[in-house]
C-alpha cells in the first residue's frame, strides 16, 4: 500500500463521518460539495473534512481508493457512502438517518 | 469539450439496455446536467453499485470532461 493510501486509510479509519470535498465546509468550492455539508449540517452530525484542493495527491487517490471517480465523497466509520447524490436521496428516504444511528454516530 | 446530452444518454443506454434515461440541461451551457436512470435491472442493487454502473458506462468521463452530472437512479414502478 502506498503512502498516500495509508494516509486516507487513516483519516477514513479515524473519524467517524469524514467528507472528502472541494473547498471547506465554511467555504466549500463546489455546488456538489456545498449540498454535501449542507445535508450534514441539517442533520446536525458532527464531521471531519478533507479540502482535496489543498492534497492534490489525496484528490488524485481517492479515487481510486474508493472506486468513485467524482468529489464529494462521504464515509461513515471507515465504510464508503457515496457522493451529494446518494446523500440526497439517502436524506430525502430516512436512510442516511438511520445510517447515522445504525453505526451509533452522535448528533450535535 | 463539453458533451451533447444525446451521446451521455447513447452511453447509458449502450451499457445498461434496460434502462431509461432522461436528460436535464441544468444551466443550458451543455455543461450542467441532471440524469435521472431508470432500471429494471437496478433492483436490488445498492445506490453505490447503481451510480458505478453509470459512471462506467460513461467511460471515465465522470469527473473529467464530465464534472457537473447529478444523477439519479430508480427503479421502474
Amino acid at each position: 500500500m502506498s503512502d498516500v493510501n495509508g494516509r486516507i486509510d487513516e483519516i477514513v479509519k479515524g473519524n467517524d463521518v469524514v467528507l472528502f470535498m472541494k473547498g471547506s465546509a465554511l467555504f466549500p468550492q463546489c455546488g456538489f460539495s456545498s449540498r454535501a455539508v449542507q445535508i450534514l449540517d441539517h442533520l446536525g452530525v458532527a464531521f471531519e473534512t478533507v479540502d482535496v484542493l489543498q492534497d492534490a495527491e489525496i484528490r488524485q487517490a481517492i479515487k481510486a481508493y474508493s472506486d468513485w471517480p467524482t468529489i464529494p465523497q462521504l464515509y461513515v466509520k471507515g465504510e464508503f457512502v457515496g457522493g451529494s447524490d446518494i446523500m440526497m436521496e439517502m436524506y430525502e428516504d430516512g436512510e442516511l438517518q438511520q445510517l447515522l444511528r445504525d453505526k451509533q454516530v452522535g448528533t450535535a | 469539450m463539453p458533451m451533447a446530452a444525446e451521446e451521455i444518454e447513447t452511453l447509458i443506454r449502450q451499457a445498461i439496455p434496460d434502462a431509461l434515461v432522461e436528460i436535464t440541461d441544468l444551466a443550458g451551457d451543455g455543461d450542467h446536467y441532471a440524469a435521472r436512470v431508470v432500471a429494471e435491472s437496478f433492483r436490488g442493487v445498492s445506490r453505490v453499485m447503481r451510480t458505478r454502473r453509470v459512471y462506467d458506462a460513461l467511460g471515465g468521463r465522470m469527473g473529467g470532461e464530465l464534472h457537473a452530472l447529478q444523477l439519479t437512479t430508480a427503479v421502474p414502478d
